[in-house]
């Protein structure tokens, strides 16, 4: 820079107009607008305006210094004074008058401006070199410029010499008045409308104080003014200028930028003094911006709609992405709608960007929505809409959309449940445990084996019914009663005993053995004493059956005498083929000797040796005591559960002979007639006994009956197991 | 986890396809644009009642060798279309539903900024992007791949 020597009077006059145009009280940096609102009321041409800017290496600067500023001054006085505009000029031309601004609105300032370079030592009535206050066009702030005009001479009054460092530093205070009309910043003495650029110009500090340097950090720090109209117009030339003004004077550029830096630093720092933060909003911005939000949203408790803020800030003539993201910064509940808060946080950030300030990727925390009600939630949960005041940082937990009510409400509960959405695709496969209730089925046989089945003696029921045919012979009918009751009774218990076991599969051949006890209980050997002849009346086997049945309670009471040993004899020697010597021990003395028995009887020996020894030795015993009282022995435990199905099929003969049995005591019944003629008593005795006789039959014949039901149904559940076990037999 | 995360709007026009950049991203392209038949499929199948007990996601949309593509269908039909790499096998469907839900989340933030038009494509290129955050989240699910 050239040295410039200036007079007092000069010096003076430019220390003030640096002071006014110095509305940050930067005491480096005048505000660019505002020098190039000088320049203009200098009435000078634009091109020399311009070449005035670029003598004094401002436009190569990119700002105006102090001593840029002096020199553009100076230059304004050379070519007003009509001298060409030469960088020499500046020192060459001596007695320059002091440069004239003549204010295009404001008479004052023509008065002032005269009265200045009238009255150079009146520093009292500086001021006039004042220009209009910010905003062009705004004849309704005519008053209120005046007003202000005042003010700032009074404040400017104050400091000629020391630009007053207004408490507030470079607020952005309320410029939008000139936007809206509405307000005037009743700011006082310490008021200092912005200038758009001034924040963008501070970081270049002025070359002249040499101060230290200080950090560069002035992006985004020093409070954007908002005054968009100053903006708009300041934004293209400023910057360009700025953008080609930065790569030229390195030394100053460099020097400027640590004055710049330094100065951005002090200013910052002033700032920070006064606020913690760069980015926060001071009271006037802040009553400014209520007032806009008033004019959208009259209730402050309310929202703005988002299509009105988009609206609005689409004024600012912002590019809709960068206005995308100040919503997505501001938007703190991301509801779609500005609270107060947000309202200002958006028009503070709008102003920024404005004013050349890179959006933030994160909203400021001095522009985050204060906290109200929700400081008690620290949870981020459900945050509603409505009250728009959300403590949460700007990493706005995903489930705030009041705006889908439903689908904020949902997702909150699906966020908290998501550990608890266990879908069920991983649903195991449902293994089917249906193959135990096959193994219930199979236990039973086991536990039926143990209960020890008592079933009668084939002996022994064939003593039964031999004593019975005995005493139907002798008049015995009393004991043959009992006796033929007695087999009923054992018929049952044995049938009770077989249908205990009725689950099982071998309890089929345990009542069949129970059944089978009776018939070969029933089929009586022919007592050769009474009823031979009917016993040869038997042409058949099952006849011979009958006879022995018939002729079984007649031997009955017999065995114990063991009198008729010819008949044992004669059994004996039928049934010496057999193996089991006390078979053939019991049954002679049971079995008469009758040839047509013999076959029966073998059969039923037969049947005898294939079921357990044990029991017919069993048998034999009892039958022996069985002689002397009635039939009262029930069937032994007999172990016939081992009887196997092979049993079955003598069985099924032994039905048959028990059914012979019951033909041989029917057939007993006829031969007692014969001797009726006889005697009377005898026949009505008989027919007593015969009457009995129909009635035990009958009843043997009932209950044979139910045991068939008893084995079908038996057969049938055994038929149900034998399926259910099937699938298993082919695992 | 997703190799490629794809919006797509009601009439079937992409608004937001991103994927790893390793692939070829034509493939996933693709991929995304044979799944919009298998989701009107679904939706046509599972439409027959009442739309708000249609469920959203949609599961597994269909296989291939090396990839599965899952979907999931907003209330305004706005899909979702999410590529993930076979061979992440611990990926679970509670983690794609999970995933889905916080795209959705983040698709109903950008709805919400006024100055986004709705049927305008989200824009992820820019020093200002349109949907900021959008972004994020899906480099974020993206991202562990790995």
């Amino acid at each position: 820079m050239e040295g410039l020597t200036l007079s007092d009077a000069e010096q003076k006059y430019y220390s003030d107009l640096f002071s006014y145009c110095d509305i940050e009280s930067t005491k480096k940096v005048v505000v660019n607008g505002r020098v190039l609102e000088l320049f203009r009321a200098a009435q000078l041409p634009n091109d020399v305006v311009l070449q005035i800017m670029e003598l004094c290496g401002a436009t190569r600067l990119g700002y105006f210094g102090r001593s840029q500023f002096y020199i553009a001054l100076k230059l304004v006085a050379v070519a007003q004074s009509g001298f060409p505009l030469r960088v020499e000029s500046i020192n060459t031309v001596k007695d320059l008058p002091l440069p004239r601004f003549v204010a295009s609105k404001n008479e004052q300032e023509s008065r002032h401006a005269a009265s200045y370079s009238s009255d150079s030592e009146n520093q009292g009535s500086y001021s006039g070199v004042i220009p209009p206050p910010p905003g062009r066009g705004q004849v309704k702030k005519g008053s209120v410029s005046h007003d202000t005009v005042q003010a700032r001479t009074s404040a400017d009054a104050q400091e000629p010499a020391s630009p007053v460092v207004s408490p507030q530093q470079s607020p952005p205070t309320s410029p939008h008045t000139w936007r809206k009309h509405s307000r005037h910043p009743s700011g006082g003495n310490s008021e200092r409308p912005l200038a758009g650029p001034g924040p963008f110009w501070s970081p270049f500090g002025e070359a002249q104080s040499g101060s230290s340097a200080g950090d560069a950090v002035w992006s985004g720090h020093s409070p954007p003014p908002p005054q968009e109209n100053w903006v708009s117009f300041a934004d293209t030339p400023p910057t360009s200028t700025l953008l080609t003004m930065h790569p030229a004077s390195v030394q100053d550029q460099t020097t400027v930028r640590t004055v710049a830096s330094a100065t951005t630093a002090i200013e910052i720092r002033r700032q920070s003094s006064s606020y913690d933060d760069p980015w926060k909003i001071t009271d006037e911005q802040r009553q400014y911006y209520v007032n806009q939000f008033k004019t959208i949203q009259p209730d402050l408790n309310g929202f703005i709609p988002g299509s009105a803020a988009k609206e609005f800030f689409t004024k600012s003539k912002l590019p809709i992405l960068e206005l995308s993201h100040i919503w997505e910064l501001s938007d703190f509940d991301k509801d779609g709608a500005l609270t107060l808060d947000e309202f200002c946080a958006a028009f503070h950030l709008v102003v920024a960007r404005k004013n050349g300030y890179d959006l933030p990727e994160k909203l400021p925390e001095s522009l985050m929505p204060k906290l109200i009600d929700l400081e008690d939630s620290a949870d981020v949960g459900d945050q509603p809409g409505e009250v728009g005041y959300s403590g949460s940082p700007a990493e706005a937990p995903p489930s705030k959309s009041p705006s889908m009510p439903s689908l904020n409400q949902t997702w909150p509960e699906l966020n908290q449940s998501s550990e608890w959405e266990t879908f069920s695709e991983r649903s195991s496969s449902s293994q089917t445990l249906t193959q135990f209730d096959s193994n219930i089925a199979p236990a039973d046989p086991d536990t039926a084996i143990v209960h020890p089945v008592p079933i009668r003696m084939t002996p022994s029921k064939i003593h039964m019914q031999e004593m019975e045919l005995k005493r139907t012979g002798s008049d015995h009918t009393n004991p043959t009663s009992p006796l033929l009751v007695k087999p009923s009774d054992l018929s049952e218990e044995n049938k009770i005993n077989s249908s205990v076991k009725f689950a099982s599969g071998n309890t089929v051949g345990q009542q069949q053995a129970g059944v089978v006890a009776h018939p070969p209980a029933v089929p009586p050997r022919p007592q050769p004493s009474q009823a031979p002849g009917p016993a040869v009346h038997r042409p058949v086997d099952a006849d011979g059956l009958i006879t022995h049945t018939s002729t079984s309670p007649q031997q009955i009471p017999e065995q114990p005498n063991f009198a008729d040993f010819s008949q044992f004899e004669v059994f004996a020697a039928s049934n010496v083929n057999e193996e089991q010597d006390d078979e053939a021990e019991k049954h002679p003395e049971v079995l008469p000797a009758e040839k047509a028995s013999d076959p029966a009887n073998s059969l039923r020996v037969a049947k005898a040796d294939s079921k357990t020894e044990e029991k017919t030795a069993a048998s034999a015993p009892t039958n022996v005591s069985k002689g002397t009282a009635p039939l009262a022995p029930p069937p032994k435990p007999v172990r016939r559960r081992l009887k196997s199905e092979d049993e079955l099929r003598p069985e099924v003969d032994e039905h048959t002979q028990k059914t012979g049995v019951l033909a041989a005591v029917l057939a007993s019944q006829p031969s007692i007639p014969r001797s009726v003629g006889k005697d009377k008593k005898a026949i009505q005795a008989s027919i007593r006994r015969n009457k009995e006789t129909n009635t035990v039959l009958a009843r043997l014949n009932s209950e044979l009956q139910q045991q068939l039901k008893d084995v079908l149904e038996e057969r049938i559940s055994l038929e149900v197991q034998l399926e259910q076990l099937r699938p298993f037999s082919h695992l | 986890m997703a190799v490629c995360i794809a919006v797509i709007a009601k009439e079937n026009y992409p608004l937001y396809i991103r994927s790893t950049p390793t692939e070829n991203e034509l493939k996933f392209h693709y991929m995304v644009h044979t799944s919009l038949d298998v989701v009107d499929e679904k939706i046509s199948a599972m439409g027959k009642a009442l739309v708000d007990q249609r469920e959203l996601y949609l599961g597994l949309l269909y296989p291939t060798e090396d990839y599965k593509v899952y979907g999931y269908v907003t209330n305004s039909k706005v899909k979702f279309v999410m590529v993930v790499d076979s061979s992440n096998t611990a990926l679970r469907d509670n983690e794609i539903r999970s995933m889905f839900r916080k795209l959705h989340n983040s698709y109903t933030d950008v709805m919400c900024n006024p100055f986004y038009n709705p049927g305008d494509r989200i824009q992820s290129s820019g020093s200002v992007s349109l949907s900021r955050a959008f972004d994020n989240m899906v480099t974020s699910m993206m991202i562990q791949v790995c």
